[in-house]
């Protein structure tokens, strides 16, 4: 039999969406900004037909049918153009007539986003509010038996290594000896984790250098900003500026052209080279830049055509083990800069990290190992990689500092821990209690995103559109158009301001401990939490 | 809170000075321990400076299994203090059967192993020992080594003083330390009573070690048969001034710039910036943040005294040409010399290491801005 209706299997009703519009006729002035600022294009102008009943005296004569047209907002049901909840038409309307509506039930649009075969692809994080680092709690406060420190008044000295540390005994001798010392950074402990240009605008990419730069030069907080897989612009890697950066190198080598044919004339070492092997987000993915953002300025930089996808290959291609991406990578990056910066790896979380960690320890080049969780962000990737993929970076981290304590190189191989850090807003307590989980120093990418430049993007499924290109924001687009809604001036000023505040968090956190002289690495006696089996994994204390 | 009281004087003095001078000071502390460590021995031990005394809290059972072990070993005893005790010790402190301190003759099959591997032995058959009792819970051992006493106990220090009868000739000493004050922070346990000894270093620490975990972690990775014990969060600045001194070979004035190093920029105006930034970073893990006022003594009889890096608990040095004391309080200082010029009474602060040299005649002061007596 035919069919004689015309719904599909992918015919949804607004009720079926994730975010739903609520539009107040009487509020709207139909202006139409949301119409032209919705990214998605989820919603339009709408002209509805209404049937006014004016029943007449006369009961005897039949009602007359009376239409009425007007003009308002209409949200298309087509999965294509589903609402991300983003909520730009809400902030660009003059009279709050709009505003997209989270669905009190599980939406059905998920069932049909696949259409042509293709899974969902989209930026953002792990769609899973909460983090088990929140639940930590700093329960070794300083009472009678030793003064609590003051977070205002006492000097504070919160800075972490990065680098390969020699053991003491072997230090010593070197000096004496004038033997090799590997190079070795004092950095801030929270690192601007590595987001490229090319997902980031360049206002975005700009306002974070410049607010680093910042921190640096006027502020005096060594914090140091990794590149992300995309190279550098060919300005920055002839500035004094360089000192500060991270210059990340993934599967994909883009960008490294560039650098390499700056080595020559660069008036200043790069803080560090970072390689990736893995991104907590996706893990087993490589980069992905699709092709509405490749530009031809971030063609140029990255030494690509314009107009193409970029995605970097899943692994190194040119490796097959360890032993020998350690060799080949590690000192070979060292030698281009005369063994003068720190080469570490960075993989995403996994059950084989300790595997990667006991392989650096037995290697004198590593610098130190970055491991991301599962909860890290990505400016584009499959929705199940996101959601199913990875590790959570707390066991990470504390298996892995505590086999380095088993070999006795806690101090030798720094360890930075990524991945959700932050994530639901408490930075400074989240990174406190990985620091006291053992790691030296945290990453973060998506909270800097949030707070420095107002992305929208949440656990709740919100937004996470880096990957077309719309940000709404500016922050992850290469359109002018929306870039230029990002102020370079501003994101700098905000990025000061977080790590300012940051400060004074991590200042609060620790002196209550009677800590101050040196990051509290290994606390792992000032975290308690109110799971046991949480507890008894992580070693730290249950408390209730 | 603890205090503390450390004196070296030509003259041997009974421990008594010592246990006086905490009882001038006993507003500060609770009275729940002492600890006693006497070094540069006079009396019968003046002439037996070589050999290695046997510290510790023995029951009859331990005594036996004691004899027998060290016998097999080849220990012949060449002298020993009886202490005895009335039948009924004072309220607060515990029965005991042997507070035993007995000098030790060598085994012959030592004669040809170097003083260095003696001493290596030595630590051994004292890990051991304790070992042994920790087992049973039949000996508790303190100290195993020349020219060393050590005495511990629950209870008000001058009470386990008379109740011991520690002033006797036998006991006289020129270097002597002591702390009141068990540690409470975590179970009682005489191994946790300060001071603490590892190989002809000691100290003894007023106030809690706020990175005690990470410090206790390090050490134990240094795969060093002596790092264990940790019953105390102090005892790891003994540990830590082992590991400088006898382990990186660094100089006393070195112990301050690792437990507690300048910071970065002071390090910059150093004019050994480069070797002190390097320590700072490759003895990371053995920062401490304080509270803490340590004194401690070496193996050449010299005593110091350093403060955690934002000086948070008392201390002071003050004495004459041929006697120093170190006090927490000014009033055990005048408890012990009270003849002494107090305008020179030094309270070191942050940056100082005081150190009293085993000559006794002044009080060296080293400020950690100092250049480095570093060997060339």
């Amino acid at each position: 039999m035919q069919p004689e209706g015309s719904i599909t299997p992918s015919t949804l009703s607004v009720k079926d969406l994730l975010w739903q519009i609520s539009w107040n006729k009487d509020k709207c002035s139909l202006c139409g900004k949301c119409t032209a600022v919705c990214p998605v294009n989820a919603i339009e102008l709408g002209v509805f037909r209404k049937r006014i009943v004016q029943p007449p005296a006369d009961l005897l004569k039949p009602p007359p049918a009376v239409y009425k047209t007007y003009y308002g907002i209409r949200q298309k049901t087509d999965p294509a153009y589903n609402c991300v909840g983003c909520a730009m038409c809400n902030l660009v309307c003059p009279n709050d007539a709009i505003m997209p509506c989270r669905s009190d039930e599980a939406d059905k649009q998920r069932f049909q986003i696949d259409r042509g075969g293709q899974p969902r692809r989209r930026g953002g994080r792990r769609n899973a509010p909460g983090s088990i680092l929140d639940r930590m709690k700093f329960i070794r406060i300083s009472m009678l038996t030793d003064p609590a420190l003051d977070a205002g008044r006492h000097e504070f000295e919160l800075r972490t290594l990065l680098g390969r540390v020699l053991p003491p005994e072997e230090n010593l001798e070197f000096l004496k000896t004038n033997g090799w010392i590997p190079p070795v950074r004092e950095i801030y402990p929270l690192i601007i984790g590595g987001m490229s240009f090319g997902a980031l605008s360049p206002t975005m990419w700009e306002g974070l250098q410049m607010g680093v730069a910042y921190l640096n030069e006027v502020i005096g907080m060594p914090v140091r900003i990794s590149t992300g897989e995309g190279g550098c612009p060919p300005r920055l890697l002839r500035s004094r500026f360089l000192k500060y950066v991270i210059l990340q190198i993934a599967s994909g080598y883009f960008g490294w052209d560039e650098i390499i044919h700056a080595l020559p004339e660069m008036k200043e070492d790069p803080c560090a080279i970072e390689i990736k092997y893995g991104q907590g987000a996706k893990p087993g993915d490589g980069g992905l830049l699709m092709w509405y953002k490749v530009n031809r300025l971030i063609a140029s930089i990255r030494g690509v055509p314009a107009g193409v996808s970029l995605p970097s290959p899943p692994t190194h291609q040119t490796k097959y083990s360890i032993e020998e991406a350690v060799a080949k990578m590690t000192q070979s990056m060292y030698m281009a800069w005369g063994f003068r910066v720190p080469v570490y790896p960075k993989i995403s979380g996994t059950s084989t990290a300790l595997a990667v960690l006991n392989n650096l320890t037995r290697n004198p080049y590593a610098a130190g190992l970055a491991i991301d969780g599962e909860d890290g962000g990505t400016g584009a990737a499959y929705n199940v990689s996101m959601n199913h993929m990875g590790h959570p970076i707390a066991t990470n981290i504390r298996d892995c500092y505590l086999n380095l304590v088993k070999l006795g190189m806690q101090n030798q191989l720094p360890l930075f821990a990524g991945g959700g850090v932050g994530k639901s807003g408490n930075l400074a307590a989240n990174a406190a209690a990985l620091i006291m989980l053992g790691a030296s120093g945290v990453q973060t990418g998506k909270y800097i995103m949030q707070a420095a430049a107002g992305c929208l993007g949440s656990e709740s499924d919100r937004c996470n559109i880096c990957n077309i290109g719309r940000c709404p924001k500016g922050i992850t687009s290469q359109d002018p158009r929306l870039y230029r809604r990002l102020n370079v001036e501003d994101v700098a000023q905000r990025v000061v301001d977080v790590f300012l505040s940051f400060d004074t968090e991590l200042k609060k956190i620790v002196a209550p401990l009677g800590r101050s002289t040196s990051l509290p690495i290994g606390m792992s006696d000032a975290l308690g939490i109110d799971d046991y089996n949480a507890a008894r994994r992580l070693s730290i204390k249950y408390v209730v | 809170m603890c205090r503390l009281f450390a004196i070296s004087s030509q003259k041997p003095l009974s421990p008594m000075v010592a246990m006086e001078a905490l009882n001038v000071m006993r507003e500060g502390h609770d009275g729940s321990g002492v600890g006693l460590f006497l070094r540069d021995l006079a009396g019968p031990f003046e002439d037996i400076k070589d050999a290695p005394i046997l510290s510790g809290i023995f029951s009859d059972k331990g005594l036996k299994r004691l004899d027998s072990f060290m016998m097999d070993v080849g220990f012949m005893t060449k002298y020993k203090i009886s202490i005895k005790v009335p039948k009924t010790p004072p309220p607060g402190v515990p029965k005991r059967d042997i507070y035993l301190i007995r000098a030790y003759e060598y085994p012959e099959e030592w004669d040809d192993v170097s003083p260095a591997e003696r001493l290596e032995r030595l630590l051994t058959i004292r890990l051991q020992l304790r070992a042994m009792g920790e087992e049973k819970k039949d000996m508790i051992v303190f100290s195993f080594w020349p020219d060393v006493i050590m005495i511990k106990e629950i209870g008000d220090p001058l009470v386990v003083a008379n109740y011991l009868k520690l002033d006797r000739k036998e006991l006289y000493a020129r270097v002597i330390m002591a702390q009141g004050r068990q540690n409470t922070n975590y179970g009682i346990t005489l191994y946790a009573c300060h001071p603490f000894f590892l190989q002809g270093f000691s100290t003894m620490t007023n106030g809690e070690n706020t990175a005690f975990i990470p410090i206790r972690a390090y050490l134990e990775s240094r795969r060093y048969p002596g790092y264990k014990g940790y019953e105390s969060d102090s005892e790891v600045f003994t540990h830590i001034l082992h590991y400088a001194m006898a382990h990186l070979g660094l100089p006393l004035e070195l112990y301050k710039h690792i437990i507690t190093p300048l910071q970065d920029e002071a390090i910059a105006d150093h004019s050994d910036a480069r070797f002190l930034k390097n320590l700072k970073q490759t003895c990371r893990q053995l920062i401490i943040d304080g509270p803490n006022c340590v004194i401690g003594c070496l193996a050449d009889h010299s005593l110091f005294m350093v403060q955690d890096r934002k000086k948070l608990r008392p201390g002071v040095v003050g004495g004459k040409p041929g006697q120093f004391a170190f006090s927490s309080e000014i009033c055990g200082l005048d408890a012990a010399i009270p003849d002494r010029d107090k305008l020179k009474d030094f309270q070191p602060m942050h940056l100082d290491t005081v150190i009293v040299g085993p000559e006794r005649q002044e009080v060296k002061i080293c400020s950690q801005k100092d250049p480095l007596p570093l060997p060339h």
